[in-house]
């Protein structure tokens, strides 16, 4: 392609943008909107998605040992453990160890209470491993593995945990990639319909092109280009609200509920960005390419 | 340059607007071809332009078959032609400059080419000094003449004026035709459909005359027949 070429099919792009102005805006809002609720389902997901990560890691599974196992015998169920890919890191904990601790949570300062067991320690069966996980909804799994190992007497577990946060985790996504589907193709059909006025009303000037010879290439290349910059344009400006709403969002939440503070922690803005900012103009770009992509293909035939 | 073997052409029922139609036309050549409204003239043009198939027959236009050829092929079989229409079909947002320019645009031309090219070609049909003004702004005359120039700007082998002077009192029609008389002299075969009686006996040309689909005569230096 010339230069010359490349230059006068912008110039009939911006042209045509121009030339139906009311148009082209209403196709940018709805692909604002659309692109606007993704990036909102966009960092409800990943939040989420941390937290449940962050619990993950916060509630492990306990395993309890039968009367009588040797330490050995611990440490090989201990290997067998930390093979499964689940598992992201196993605790030791001996029953001299859990005692201490309990001492201290329980009596605290009254040394004298816990003293009158003296060496006769309560938890004498307690050594335990503590299991934490990497991916919280293989649970059930890894604890019915747990359970068939030898010397093992119980397994505790916090399922609700997991399954809540499973399942939350799980309608979140479905709930935005159906509405994200169904505005996708809205945004699709009203740059059609926008690019479909355009040809519209340029149907003369087609008309001559093609008598004189022009490529479909030539004639269509303006309101490809038509159809991007009303993508990316639609995909920029929920970009930028969307950067101001989400600190707004943020700081709104720890205001008002201040005891989540240090218990939810929200992904910085930045760090959401840096995915969210490719996939929505790419998003953008995508719609408007294959929106009036379908549209050139259908009413260009001369 | 033009060879027609048999063709026809209809659209579903009823007789064919081209009906079995052969014609030869050579390099150089100037044809008129008359007939009253719906004898087929128009449907010749149009398969010309390969905006129509025909629905049997050869058509062989400089060289290539027009019937099986493929769509992409289409755009550059089209840029051996030239068109001009009653309508003039100009762009009513774009100077006399820019609608010439356009079509030396669509093909790709490089803007040095365009700059030297658009007012040789506008000195031809004798709009030299009007180049800044918009069509509304012209004559009907004028109108025509900037759609003569950007039919042959990008010099085509063959011209196809279809009812060029359908618009035009007979002192401006004159003048187009003696235009058109001009573009073949400079080598270019002119196809012309008409109506214009006067025109067509003065000029002198071959005279194809048309009559439900059929080409009914076919003369060298002929005359308009009421068919």
């Amino acid at each position: 392609m010339r230069p010359s070429t490349i230059w006068y099919t912008l110039k009939q792009g911006v042209k045509n943008i121009k030339r139906n102005f009311m148009f082209s805006i209403a196709s940018v809002i709805t692909m604002a909107a659309c692109i606007f609720l993704f990036g909102i389902f966009f960092s409800i997901v990943n939040n989420v998605n941390t937290l449940a990560h962050k619990v993950e890691e916060d509630v492990p599974i306990t395993v309890l040992f039968n009367e009588g196992t040797t330490q050995e015998q611990m440490d090989a169920v201990g290997e067998l453990i930390k093979a499964r890919p689940e598992v992201s890191k196993i605790e030791f904990e001996s029953a001299d160890e859990a005692w201490e601790k309990m001492k201290k949570e329980y009596f605290g300062d009254d040394a004298e209470a816990a003293d009158g067991f003296k060496d006769d320690n309560p938890l004498a069966n307690s050594s335990n491993y503590r299991v934490y996980m990497n991916n919280i909804e293989k649970q059930s799994e890894l604890v019915a593995y747990i359970k068939t190992l030898d010397n093992v007497r119980e397994v505790n577990q916090s399922e609700q945990a997991a399954k809540t946060l499973g399942s939350i985790n799980r309608i979140v996504s479905y709930v935005s990639v159906a509405v994200i589907v169904i505005l996708l193709i809205i945004s699709i059909f009203l740059i059609s319909n926008t690019i479909s006025v355009g040809i519209t009303v340029r149907k003369e000037e087609i008309g001559i092109m093609k008598y004189i010879g022009a490529t479909d290439g030539f004639v269509r290349a303006p309101f490809l280009l038509e159809g991007m910059v009303l993508g990316l344009i639609g995909a920029g400006i929920p970009l930028v609200i969307l950067y101001f709403c989400y600190n707004s969002v943020v700081t709104y939440v720890y205001t008002k509920f201040s005891v989540l503070m240090g218990v939810v922690d929200f992904i910085p803005v930045g760090q959401i960005y840096q995915t969210l900012v490719p996939i929505a103009l790419a998003l953008g770009l995508g719609i408007g390419l294959v929106g009036s992509f379908i549209t050139t293909r259908k009413h260009l035939k001369v | 340059m033009i060879d027609l073997i048999d063709v026809s052409k209809s659209y579903g029922q009823g007789l064919p607007a081209v009906n079995h139609a052969n014609l030869h036309v050579d390099k150089g050549e100037f044809v008129f071809i008359v007939g009253s409204s719906g004898s087929g003239k128009s449907t010749l043009i149009k398969l010309l332009l390969k905006e129509l198939d025909s629905t049997s027959g050869t058509t062989i236009v400089s060289g290539e078959k027009l019937e099986g050829m493929k769509h992409r092929r289409v755009a550059k079989y089209r840029r051996k032609l030239g068109v001009v229409f009653q309508d003039f079909r100009l762009l009513k947002d774009r100077d006399v400059y820019e609608n010439v320019a356009f079509a030396q645009r669509v093909v790709n031309r490089p803007t040095r080419v365009i700059r030297k090219r658009v007012p040789e070609v506008l000195q031809e049909v004798g709009l030299a000094g009007k180049y800044k003004a918009y069509p509304d702004e012209l004559s009907g005359g004028e109108q025509q003449r900037v759609a003569l120039a950007r039919a042959i700007v990008n010099r085509p082998d063959i011209l196809l004026a279809d009812e060029p002077t359908g618009n035009l009192d007979p002192k401006t029609s004159e003048e187009i035709m003696k235009l058109l008389e001009e573009i073949n002299e400079r080598g270019t075969t002119v196809l012309v459909v008409t109506h214009n009686k006067e025109i067509v006996n003065s000029m002198k040309k071959r005279v194809l005359t048309m009559h439900n689909g059929v080409i009914i005569s076919d003369e060298k230096e002929g005359e308009y027949y009421e068919a």
